[in-house]
Order: C-alpha cells, then structure tokens, then sequence
C-alpha cells in the first residue's frame, strides 16, 4: 500500500471513478473501495505520516492512533454496510456522495493537524448535502439548504478557531485543549453543531428524515460521530461536557415519544445517545473514553441497522409513519428479524454490543462519583427502550393496524438483507466477545462486563420498560404524554426527570423561539436594509453623475487636508 | 546579453513604447496581435530577468542617457518595484495569448492596429510608472496610461454604446485624478528642489512640518486613490470594467489599479516614511475605514448585481479594500499581506474575467438572465469560473486563502479589539463573496437553459489561456514559495530600506 496515504484519499480518490463505470463493475468498484481504504490503515499501523511545513506551520495530513483507529475500523465498516445495502440505487450522484462523504469523514478522523481537519470538516459538509438534495424534492431541497448553512457554519466557526488558536499558540497541533480562550470555545461550538448539542440539534431531526432512503442510513454514520471523536480528542474531562451531555439525553427524549414517524423518531433517538458519549468525554477517564469510543462505534452499527430497516420498510411501502403501518412481519419476516435484533442492541439488552458498551460509561460515571448523572443516564436508557427498542418493531412489524393493515409486500432486497446482517452479526459477536471488542479500545482497562449486577440491572430496566409499554398501548393512550406520567408512577425519577424535562423543555423552546424570532426579524432588516442601499440600482451601486462625483472627491479631499493640517 | 541585462529596466518599457506606433501602421487582424504579443512577452522576459537579478543583488539603478542620479531622471527596480512589473507584464502576455479571437469579435478590424498601439502604449506606461525613479515621471507615464486607457475602454463601443459614457466619465474623473498627482509632485518640488524620489526622500524629514508638504500629501493620497478606485472614489471603474471588451476589463482588473496601490505604497513608505504616514499624519486612521467599508458595502452591492462583469468590478473594489486595510495596519504583516493580495488577485481576478469573456464570446450577453444553464452548455469555462470564484473566496488550497491567512495574521497580530473586529469582518466579507458567486453558480447550474441555446464551448483559442490562469491560481495558492518569498522580500525592502 502507498506509504503514508491518508486512508480517506482511497475513497475520495476512488469515487471520481465512479461516473466512468455502470452495472456489475460499479458494485465492485465501490465495494471495493471501503476494503482498499481498511486495508491500507491496517497496513499502516500507528503514526504519523505526510507531514509538511505550510506557511511556518506543521501540517499532519495522516496521523494514526489508538483513539482514531476505532473510529476509523467502525467508519470503514459503516462505509462498506451502506454501500452494499445502496447496491440497487441507480444514482451516480449519491454513489460519489457517498463514497466522498465517508472518504472525507476518514481523512478527518485521521488528520494530524486542525487545518487538514478542517479541509475534511468542509467536505464532509459539502458532500452530504448531495445525500439530502438527491431526494429530489422541494421538501428535501430546502432542508438540505439549512442543513449546508448550519454545517458550513460550523467550518466557518472552526477556521476562525483555529486563526485564534494559531495566533495564541503557533501551531496547529490537534490535542487536548484548555476552554478558557476564545479559540477554544469556538472549537467547542464548532464541534457541538455537528455533535448536535441540545438548542444546537435542530438540524438532524430536519434533515436526516429527508434524504433518500440509503441517504439516511449513511448520513447517520458519519457526522455526529465525527464531532463526538473530535470532542474527544480535544475536551477529554471537561465538567461542562457532563452537563450539557445530561441535558442531550433528557431533551430529544420528550419529542422522539411524540414523533409518529419512525425515521424522526430514530433521529431524536440517536440524538439522545449521543449524550451518552458526551457525558463520557466529560468524565474523562481511560475507562470513560474507552466507553465513548466503543458506544460511538455499537452505536453507529444499531442506529446503521434501524436506520436500514425503517428505510426497508419506506422502500417497500412508502411510508414509515407509525400510524400507516402494521403487521409487516407476515411480509417482511427477515427484515422484522434484524429489526428486533437491531432494538435489543439499542436497548443494550445482555450478549449485545451496547450492553458491554453503555455498561463501560456507567461504571465510569458511579466510579467517579457522579451518581446524579448515573440516574439521569439510567432514564435515558429507559426512554430509549420505550422509543425506539419496542417502537420500532411494535408498531413497523407486528401490531395490527386498526384501520386496515397495509398491503402485503415483498422482504428487502437480497443486498439490504446482506447489509443488514453484517451489522447484527458485529453487534452479536461484540456483544458475546467483549473481550476482544475491548482489545480495540484506546486504553488498556480490564472491565468484566458480565456481573451479576449488570445482567440484573439492565433487564430489570427492560422488563419494566416493556410493561409501561405495553400496558399504555393496552389502555390506547400511547404516546399520550399525560398517562404516560402516570404510568411512569412507580419509577419515581422518570417521573420527576420526565416532568422536569417537559417543563424545562418547553420553557427553554418558548424563550428560544423568541429569541430565535428575534434574531430573524434582526436579519430579515439587516437584509431589507441592505437591499434598499445596496440593491441593484440604488444608493451605493447607482452610477452617479461625474459631478456629483467630483464633488464628493472635493470634499473628502478637504477632510483629508484638515486631517493632515492638524498635527 | 550583459548588455542586455545592464540595460533591462529601461527595456521594459522601451521595447513596447517604441513598438505602439509600428503597431499603429499594420493592418489586419493578426499581425497587430501577434506583434503585441511578441512584445509584451519580451517585456515579461526582461521583468523576470530584474526581478531574478534584483533579489540576487539588491536594487538596480540605471541613469537614463548617462546623467548623473538628481540631475538626470533615473530608474530604479527595487524588490517591489521588479515583483509588480512581473506582475504587469506576465498579466498582460497571458491576456493577450486570449486576445486573438475575442478582440476580433469587440473590434471592428480597421481598428485593430490602433486598438492593440493603444494597448501597448497602456502597457509600457504602467511599467514605467512601476520602474521610474522620478515624480515627475510617474506623472507622465500616469497620463500615458490614463490616455491610452480611455481609448481601450471606448472601443467597446462596438458591443454597448454605454461604454463611450463611462470612457468619458473615467476620463474627467481620471484626470482629476492625474491633476492632483502632479499638483502634489510640484508641491513636493517646490519644497525640496528635486523630483528624484530617493532625494526627495533624504530631505523630506526637514520640510516635513510645513503646511505646503501637508497640502501635497492631501493630493497625492486622494490623487492615488482615485486611480486605485478606492471607495468612494470608486465609481468609474464599474462601468468601465463592464463596457470595455472583455481582454480590457481581464488586463486592467489584473494591473491597473494594482499600480495604483504600488505607488501608494511609494509614496507612504518610501517618500513620506512610515513614521510620518502614519505617526504625523495618522494616514491609518484615515484608510483603515475606507478599506473596511469597501470590503463590506462593495461585496454587498456585487450580490445584487445582474451582470456578471459588474459584479466582478465591484468585487474588484472589495479586494482593493483588503489592500488598503494591509497598508493601513502599518506593519510589515500586513504589508506583505498586502503586496501578495496584488499578486493573488491580479491572478484569480485575470482569470474569472477571462472566463465571462469566454461566455460573452459565445452567448453573446454577461447578464445573468442570458446566461441561464450556461454550466450544461460550456461546462469547462463554467467550470473554470467556478473554481476561480472559490480563489476569490478564499478557500484552502488558493491564493485568495493564502492572502487573507496572512491578512488575517497582521490584523490578529495587534491583540486589541479593532484587530478581532477586522478579522470578524473579513470573514464576514468572505462569506458575502460566497453569496455571490453562488449567485453565478445557481444560475448557471441550477436553470434550465434555454431552449433553443445550443451547446457549444469557446474555442480553444480562449480556454487554454483561461485555464493557464485558473490553474496557475492553484498552483500559487498551492506552492506559495513564489508569490510569498517576494511579497515578504519586498515588504521588509518596504520596511526597512527606508
């Protein structure tokens, strides 16, 4: 393999081949591509590699450590997964996209330097959208405008970061960082919008429901996990973290029991998940980090395999609104397999993934002494069960619809089928084998994931879960948030948290759209202002006349002369 | 060849003075070209051979007909001054390479003869403005520029007969312009005796406190900044750039108003000295808002803009802002921020107008609306476009980027508050510059062309050296040794050599 190629440039590289193929040799092609890039970081090892000297500053365009290295395993295989389950799509534009995006994403994860990461940052922004837009609707296209805006936002923010930073420190090395200068809150904040920090989410639930089936699942891989490895890397252990993860889990809670539509109810979902991680990095230990980066990776494979199924189901039947659904599992039988399996990993239920995962960020939480946040974690682990774990498989694949269940149709496509099994497989074999799952990680803890307590604890969860979840739809008032308190009766911190979350939810989305609304009209008369000065035609870009002109020299040179008389 | 070389800097400009009026006799239509071409290409040889033996060596002064240095006038080639005739010289040869064809369609053939004499005689005035030593000089070859100017712009008469009112208003405006320069020249001579730049220099720190020297920097600044189109003194340059033909508006946008900024820096630096520029006269003060309002309102009235050549002269006076902040911070940073962006946007500036040249050449029209779905109908000049506007953004990997780093550095540099809110507007800019050439883009790419639009790229004739420039834009935004090692050289010449 080239030595020192950043493995991202496989991808990158490869999808311009892309447009000059078709059929058979397409698949190859982009299957392939994932493979190459995965091979070529294994054949790399640990290092660094391709390091320049630009403008008296030291430029790292590959540098391979054991932090990046999980995220990039995880990446390529996210990349492979959804290439294969996109085999049926015709579109060279979402195959580039595609191929670009995860490409961009890699050579993110293994930039050495913040400039190359914010090269990556850009086109991993840029290209996505193509995912979004390829939906090809009004719908999707302006989405995908917000989208862009807010990711490109979030470059912007990071270039003038990294301005400052270079200005303070001289130099563009990416390593732990102190909040305390502007640069590195700005690094924070750059980070946050694509990690999709509370009041800065907006845009996941936006626009991932609106890409293209396949769109969806890739989208949902890359971008966030990108932010996550990147706060990682940059604020390991910095208190603010932990709070803001506590309230990311708590806050998409509300709205995900809410949403009829699965796709968004998954977005939301995995928003809250990723607060998981965030709180992870706040804490900060070995173990922590450890546990955010194997719950990014279980995490990109389970919302990888929702994501695949609700979109199967979309594809089949054109709807992923849980109210048109039901009873698909006589129809669709492998496909309501790997969706109940996918729900058991979301539900960290014992011999999968996230139960060896999201058990690593608790006990590092109880070990540090954050009981409070330990309970909070708890209920959003709980939420997460109601939600999605018996959501999805409920009412997609096995309740009877009341009105009248949707027509029979075919199982997935053989690819998505294969695509999906993939990642159960790995989901399965993590969760069986965590002791080679673990080997992956970062630092070198020794954790037993298979105690007593834990066992004990997490199906407890689940059992009680499921019984609120069953007796609220046997009482018809699902997702009716008031019986829902009820219910929730004997768990007194659900209450309270679910309550609290509610009343400070919608307390902080009335100030927030007034300020948002504020800030809208403050932008609509900037813009007004400037089109009525600056507009074609008027004040500032009006020919004036050349006396009128030359009056305006006249004066100004008198300024200049009192200016200069002056001493 | 030693001969040669001792003789260079006054080849420069001899060569295409002496060849204007032969080229004023020929007739047709490709031996004018070819004979101006021949020229301005030797002329760019000779600038690299200065430029190459003034960094070797240091600076080049050569006594024109023998006369000794305050008697007789001289020419001085100094790292700034070789760095900016590179830059005029190799603009000009790289336009004319396009000028064939596209010129032929602007100007009626009879013409063509006077119309590249013209050329030449533009050409040679904007060298000998870079490489005199002299004021009084740099007033001359100032109003040879100035002449043959008007003249180039009006020839595209042919295609837009607004082009004959705006040669006429850049014509008053011009020589008030030239007027105030040499008001200002004789104040200083008056002053001092001399018109020799280096000796007016030695003595200006004893006149420096009277008031007919404050009166001369009072017109020399608004006399230069009249040429250099700096907000507010801006208005002619929009329509100029928009009537003339498309090879006029391509060399002017490239060299024009970057000597401008070239003899603003003389006159700052090395005749005022920076302690009096910006100690005594608190010139600083008096640019910094100019730049900043430029940069800002300029690039918000290039959104609305419906033609794309106005909108790229408008974006052209934004850019000049960005100069004028880098000489206003009154550091070596942003000097050299400075002298690169007349690099870099001489460059990236050639080559977008080399490219809506290339579209008027085939549709016909640079207003928006006649060139909707151009992007499907010439996809390699909308290309071209296309990547050369992101050089005008600034994006990694251009020179656009490289400038406003080392902007962004020199503003960052100060640590105070104006500093951060400079940057902040600079980026602010930059993100206006995104808006629109977006615009360009939407309706390139995102209409549907016309339906009876055929496709059909221009010929090669104008895309190779279009593309030379778009890719030599790359190739400086990404091996910046060149452009970088002289723009500090002579920023520190600046600086230091006083």
């Amino acid at each position: 393999m080239i030595d020192g190629l950043n493995p991202g440039f496989i991808l990158i590289l490869g999808a311009l081949l892309v447009p000059l193929t078709s059929g058979f040799i397409r698949s190859l092609l982009v299957l392939a591509l994932p493979v190459l890039g995965f091979a070529q970081m294994i054949s790399l090892g640990l290092g660094s590699w391709g390091v320049i000297d630009m403008l008296g500053l030291q430029v790292v365009l590959t540098h391979i450590d054991p932090l990046s290295r999980v995220f990039g395993i995880i990446f390529h295989i996210a990349a492979f997964a959804a290439l294969l389950y996109s085999l049926h799509v015709k579109d060279t534009v979402q195959h580039i996209a595609t191929l670009i995006y995860a490409g961009s994403a890699i050579g993110a994860i293994f930039a050495g330097d913040l400039l190359t990461l914010f090269v990556f940052w850009e086109i991993t922004a840029v290209s996505s959208v193509f995912l979004i837009w390829a939906s090809r609707t009004e719908r999707a296209f302006r989405s995908g405008v917000r989208y862009l805006i807010i990711q490109v936002t979030s470059g912007v923010i990071l270039l003038g970061g990294i301005a400052l930073y270079v200005a303070d420190t001289g130099s563009l090395a990416f390593g732990p960082m102190e909040l305390g200068s502007f640069a590195t809150w700005a690094f924070l904040i750059a980070f946050g919008i694509k990690a999709a920090f509370p009041l800065l989410h907006n845009w996941v639930q936006d626009s991932y429901p609106e890409a293209t089936v396949t769109g969806t699942v890739v989208l949902s891989a890359f971008t966030t996990k990108l932010a996550i490895y990147a706060l990682a890397r940059a604020f390991p252990g910095t208190d603010l973290l932990i709070y803001i993860g506590v309230v990311m889990v708590i806050f998409p809670v509300v709205f995900a029991t809410l949403e009829n539509d699965l796709r968004r109810t998954l977005a939301y979902s995995m928003n809250s998940q990723q607060g998981f991680m965030v709180i992870g990095i706040g804490i900060g230990t070995e173990m922590a980090l450890n546990g955010v980066a194997a719950h990014a990776s279980v995490s990109i494979l389970y919302t990888c395999l929702l994501f695949m199924c609700t979109g199967a189901i979309l594809y089949r039947t054109g709807t992923a609104k849980a109210t048109e659904l039901g009873s698909l599992y006589k129809s669709m039988p492998l496909t309501a397999f790997f969706a109940v399996i996918g729900s058991l990993v979301i539900v960290a239920f014992p011999l999968t993934a996230a139960f060896a995962s999201k058990s690593l960020i608790l006990s590092a939480s109880l070990k540090e002494g954050y009981y409070f946040v330990w309970l909070f974690m708890l209920f959003g682990a709980v939420a997460v069960i109601d939600n999605i774990g018996l959501k999805i498989p409920v009412f997609g694949f096995f309740r009877r619809n009341a009105e009248k269940d949707p027509a029979p149709v075919q199982d997935a496509p053989a690819h998505m089928l294969l695509a999906m099994a993939l990642l159960t497989g790995l989901a399965i074999l993590a969760g069986v084998m965590p002791g080679a799952f673990f080997s992956l990680l970062p630092y070198d803890v020794s954790y037993e994931v298979y105690t007593a307590s834990h066992v004990v604890t997490q199906l407890q969860l689940i059992l009680f879960a499921t019984l609120a979840f069953a007796l609220a739809l046997r009482l018809g008032v699902y997702p009716g948030l008031k019986s829902a308190i009820n219910l929730d009766f004997d768990w007194f911190y659900r209450k309270a948290g679910k309550s609290l979350a509610i009343t400070t939810g919608t307390l902080i989305l009335t100030v927030w759209t007034a300020f948002i609304n504020l800030c809208q009209r403050g932008v609509a008369g900037v813009i007004s202002l400037a089109v009525d000065t600056h507009g074609d035609g008027k004040t500032m870009s009006r020919t004036v006349s050349s006396s009128a002109a030359v009056v305006a020299i006249v004066a100004l040179f008198g300024v200049i002369l009192l200016v200069a008389y002056q001493f | 060849m030693s001969l040669v070389a001792s003789h260079a800097p006054v080849l420069a400009i001899i060569i295409p003075l002496l060849a204007a009026p032969v080229c004023a006799m020929l007739r047709g239509t490709t031996f004018p070209w070819f004979l101006t071409t021949v020229i301005s290409a030797l002329s760019f040889a000779v600038s690299v051979q200065i430029l190459l033996t003034v960094s070797d060596t240091g600076p080049i002064s050569y006594m024109l007909g023998g006369w000794a240095a305050p008697w007789g006038i001289e020419y001085v080639a100094d790292p700034l001054s070789a760095f900016v005739m590179l830059i005029i010289s190799g603009i000009s040869t790289g336009v004319l390479l396009y000028a064939r064809e596209s010129i032929a369609k602007e100007v009626p053939p009879h013409q063509l003869g006077l119309f590249f004499s013209a050329y030449l005689l533009a050409l040679a005035g904007m060298m000998g403005i870079t490489v005199t030593g002299d004021a009084f000089n740099i007033f001359v070859f100032l109003e040879i520029t100035s002449l043959s100017s008007y003249v180039l712009i009006a020839m595209g008469e042919k295609a837009d007969r607004r082009a004959l009112t705006s040669a006429f208003q850049y014509l008053i405006i011009g020589t008030i312009g030239a007027t105030f320069i040499l008001i200002g020249v004789g104040l200083l001579y008056m002053m001092t005796g001399t018109l020799n730049i280096a000796d007016i220099a030695s003595r200006f720190d004893a006149i420096a406190d009277t008031r007919p020297v404050r009166a001369a920097v009072a017109f020399l600044i608004i006399g230069i900044a009249i040429k250099l189109a700096m907000f507010p003194f801006h208005v002619w340059l929009p329509n100029a750039y928009s009537y003339a033909p498309s090879i006029v508006t391509a060399f002017f946008a490239g060299t024009a108003t970057k000597v401008s900024v070239y003899l603003l820096l003389r006159f700052i630096f090395t005749i005022f000295g920076a302690e009096f520029s910006f100690g005594v006269v608190s010139l600083s003060e008096l640019l910094m808002p100019l730049g900043v309002i430029a940069f800002l309102s300029m690039s918000t009235v290039a959104i609305f803009q419906t033609n794309v050549k106005r909108l790229l002269a408008f974006s052209s006076v934004a850019q000049l802002g960005y100069m004028t902040v880098g000489i206003a911070l009154a550091s070596e940073a942003g000097l050299t921020a400075s002298i690169l962006h007349i690099f870099n946007h001489a460059i990236v500036k050639t080559g977008l107008f080399l490219s809506v040249g290339c579209m008027v050449f085939v549709a016909g029209s640079a207003y928006l609306k006649d060139l909707e779905g151009i992007g499907s109908r010439m996809p390699l000049t909308t290309f071209g476009f296309v990547l050369g506007g992101l050089a005008l953004i600034g994006v990694p990997l251009t020179p656009g980027f490289v400038s406003k780093w080392y902007l962004v550095m020199a503003t960052l540099e100060r640590g105070d508050f104006l500093g951060y809110a400079l940057t902040a507007g600079m980026l602010l800019s930059s993100l206006l510059a995104v808006i629109y050439i977006w615009r360009v883009v939407e309706v390139a790419y995102f209409r549907p062309a016309p339906a009876d639009a055929e496709a059909r790229e221009a010929p090669l004739s104008l895309l190779i050296p279009t593309w030379i420039f778009i890719i030599g834009s790359f190739y400086f935004g990404i091996q910046t040794t060149v452009n970088v090692g002289f723009a500090e050289k002579a920023a520190s010449f600046l600086m230091g050599g006083l």
